[in-house]
Formats: C-alpha cells, structure tokens, sequence
C-alpha cells in the first residue's frame, strides 16, 4: 500500500473515531431528561460526586486512597437504598467551581458534596430536602461566659477569618464585638487556643472539625446564620429527589442518620 | 482610589496611625538594645562578647514571623495583644541587625588610632569618645537607615497577628470592596509616606555628618 494511502485511511480512522466520540457525547447528555434512577439502574452503578479534601464529609485518605466523610456515607446509603448495594456506588471527586456543570454533563448523577441550597443554585439543579443543617456558630473554651451571639458585646473579642463572610456577619449580627481577623482556620483557631480572644466564628461543620481535634472547646448557641445543605440532581429528575427525600425521613425516623452524624460529627444532631 | 480613600479613610488613618506607632517605638527600643549589643560584642570580657554574639546570630538567623509567633501564640501566658507581641518581636529582631551594623563600624576604624590615643594620655573611654565613635557614627549612619527603613517595612507582619496596622486594614478593606488592586496601591501609598521621609532624613543627617568631619 502506498504511504499516501495509508495516511489517507488514517485520517479517515480518525474522522470516524471523533465522530463516535461526538456521538457517545451526545448520548449522555441525552440521558438527562431520563431520571437517574432509571440510569443507575440499568448500569447497575450510581455515580456520585463528593469533595475530596473536606473534613468530616469527604476526605481522601492519602494511605488506602479510601474517602470517607459523612456525605461519602449518605452517598453509600442511596447507593444501598437504590442498587441494593452500596459497593455499587462510584465516587469522582468534585469541586465548588465544577460539581454543577459535572451534573449537567451527565458526569455524576448527584452532589454530595458541603453544597448549600440557594436560590441562585435552584436555578441550575433541584435540590433534596436538607441533609445537614449547616450555618455560623461560635467555637468558646468549656466553661466560657459566652454561650451565644447575644454574648458577644463590647469588650469582648471575636476571632474571625480575613475575608470571609463569616466576618462580615458577626460584625454585623455584634456590632459592639471586636473582631479580629486572621490569614486562615488553623491561625484563628491556635489564637483561641492561646487566649486572644473569647470566641470564634465560622461555619459550624469546620467548627465541629475544630472540636473534635481539641475537646477543651465547645460549640455554643447554635447556628445564628441558616446555609442548609441539600443534595443536587439534574433539574427535572423529580423521581431521584423523591427517592433521597424518602431515605432521609427514613434515615431520621429510624435513628441511622442521627447514628451517621453521631460518628462523624462527635455529637447529637441539633434538636430541631 | 479617591473613592477608596473617602469610604474607607477611617481605617486607612487607623493603620497608618498604628504603623506609625509601632514604627517609633520598635526604631527607639532596637537602637537602644542594639547598641547594647554592639558594645558588648567588643567588650573585653568573654561572658559578654559571647551573650552579644550568641543574640545576633540567633535572632538574625530566623524569620521574624517566628520570632512575633513565639510572643504571640508561643508566650501566650503573657497575654499580649498582636500589637504588642508584633511590636517586642520588631524591637528584638530589628536589634540584631542594629548591633552588627555598629559594630561593624567600630571595628572598620584602625586599632593603630587607638593605640596613638592611648599613647598620647587618653583613657579607654576617652579613646572611643573623642577618635573612635565620632568616625564610626558617619560609617554607621547609611546601614542604620536602612535598618529602619527595613523595620517600618517588616511592621507589616502585625497584618498576620491581627495587630490593627495598614497591612490588616488592607487586607480588610479589599475582601470588603475586591478592589484588589487600588486598594494594596494605597496602602502602598501610606507606607511610602513613612519611609520616604525617613530615607531623607537619614541621607540629610549622613550630609550633615561628613560637613561637620
């Protein structure tokens, strides 16, 4: 055979592979009128995207590349409730900045991933009902006169960090509160550890980590800011909505989820 | 930047005021401390030259974030604010480089003019007083300026210590407006306004320094 012939079947090869590329991509974003229950089940497999470097909720163990978190496991348990086998689940690591086109493109069939319901967001993909009432508390020393957002008055200082809004609202939720502002989480925190200031603020999941890494501090006064996290769909799949809905009143009725919280979260559920 | 300036005026004055602040007091205590050190580095008695050298070569040999984490975090039982413990940790680590900038001066004039003093009837003391120091005092001037010029500079570390300076101000004022760039260009701006007039001074008092030789 001719070189020119050959370069000529080549090139014809390569049209032809982009255009089954194209082809199998468009496939999959034709399975996103159809629900993904209905997917899932015929591939036998639920795909899932969770963060991977969360604390608590998903985080990548660098020895046995397992990850682990309290979504990891809400995760597995629509996996069990679905497949009826939470092995049958496929985690791929999300982002902020990617889990929402991800969805969109028919990567993942849900987010479990830190993710708080918003209008803005509602826009994009149907939420679940909340899994996990996230929001601003505030981290004290056991024992300390502070024990809610009505306690921080004059005089007393409130540790934050720069640039966040966690800031920007207990500066507006305690006015009278000196608020001192450092360059990140572990600063702030060795700072309350060291006495300079009574309280710290930020959003309770990181303050839970917080605890439980130091159990001379306690969370106080519950959350003063609401930023639920629900679970992300595609926009339409009622059917999968419907199905996390059931298995989350099922998860609360029967005590698994305050069970799940309990273990990653090192205490009770806030009573609602 | 005008807008800026007008929104956020308060607390660029309240940085500036407090970079001021520490600026004086850390230039007052560093040149004090490290004087202390530069004679004691060329002290006749071992003890003492060994303190002074052991002192620069510590302090001068790590950052100056670990020396203010030490009296903030490290010393946390002293109770000091970021202002404070930024303020000791500047005052201590500014005084080493003070020290050797000296005593480098000092050693830079000829041991033969000493001898000649002290052959000529005056004391030790009267040697240094009357030959040594006044020659080294105009070598010494331009490291000593930039020192300072250094520690008013290196002040920005109180930003890391929530230490109320223009650094933290900054900071805060550019994660409430995004305005990333003219809000860093301003602050640019007020530390400029303090070394600028410090780097004349220093070059007028070295003019001043080599008229009056």
């Amino acid at each position: 055979m001719s070189k020119k012939g050959l370069l000529k079947r080549r090139t014809l090869m390569m049209v032809v592979c982009m255009g089954l590329l194209l082809f199998l991509a468009a496939c999959g974003g034709g399975s996103s009128n159809k629900s993904a229950v209905e997917t899932a089940k015929e591939k036998d497999k639920l795909v899932i995207g969770v963060k991977f470097d969360t604390n608590l909720f998903g985080l990548k163990d660098p020895g046995s590349g397992d990850v682990r978190g309290f979504d990891v496991d809400m995760a597995k348990a629509i996996a069990k409730k679905l497949l009826g086998d939470e092995n049958k689940l496929e985690l791929k690591e999300v982002t902020s900045k990617t889990r929402i086109p991800m969805l969109k493109n028919g990567d993942i069939d849900a987010i479990i991933a830190t993710m708080t319901i918003t209008e803005e967001r509602k826009q994009q993909v149907d939420f679940t009902d909340v899994y996990f009432e996230a929001g601003q508390s505030l981290l004290v020393k056991k024992g300390s006169s502070v024990r809610s957002i009505e306690d921080l008055k004059s005089g007393v200082k409130v540790l934050a960090v720069k640039g966040s809004t966690s800031a920007k609202n207990v500066k507006e939720k305690a006015p009278e509160a000196e608020v001192l502002e450092f360059e990140n989480y572990q600063e702030a925190f060795t700072a309350l550890k060291s006495g300079k200031g009574e309280a710290l603020t930020t959003d309770n999941a990181i303050l839970l980590g917080m605890m439980q890494q130091d159990s001379n501090f306690e969370m106080v006064g519950g959350n003063f800011t609401d930023e639920p996290y629900g679970i992300a769909v595609r926009k339409g799949d009622e059917q999968l909505v419907k199905l996390i809905n059931d298995l989350i009143k099922e998860m609360k009725a029967n005590g698994e989820y305050d069970k799940l919280y309990e273990q990653w979260m090192g205490q009770k559920p806030p009573a609602k | 930047m005008i807008s800026l300036l007008i929104d956020h005026g308060d607390r660029y004055i309240e940085g500036f005021l407090n970079t001021l602040t520490i600026s004086v007091f850390a230039l007052i205590g560093s040149f004090v401390l490290g004087t202390v050190l530069a004679v004691m580095r060329i002290a006749s008695i071992r003890l003492l030259r060994w303190i002074g050298t052991a002192y620069v070569e510590f302090i001068r040999n790590i950052p100056l974030l670990l020396v203010v984490a030490i009296f903030y975090h490290g010393l946390a039982f002293l109770g000091l604010s970021g202002f404070m413990a930024g303020g000791i940790g500047l005052t201590i680590y500014t005084a080493a480089y003070i020290a050797d900038a000296i005593r480098a001066g000092i050693q830079s004039i000829p041991k033969g003019q000493i001898e000649a003093a002290r052959c000529s009837g005056l004391s030790y003391l009267q040697a240094m007083r009357f030959i040594v120091l006044p020659q080294a005092i105009k070598i010494v001037i331009p490291p000593l300026g930039n020192q300072f010029l250094n520690l008013i500079k290196n002040s920005a570390i109180l930003g890391v210590y929530a230490g109320a300076d223009l650094m933290y101000f900054g900071d805060q004022i550019n994660s409430d407006t995004f305005d990333t760039f003219n809000v860093y260009l301003l602050v640019g701006v007020f530390y400029l306004l303090l070394t600028i007039p410090t780097s004349f001074a220093v070059r007028a008092l070295e003019r001043r320094m080599a008229r009056s030789g």
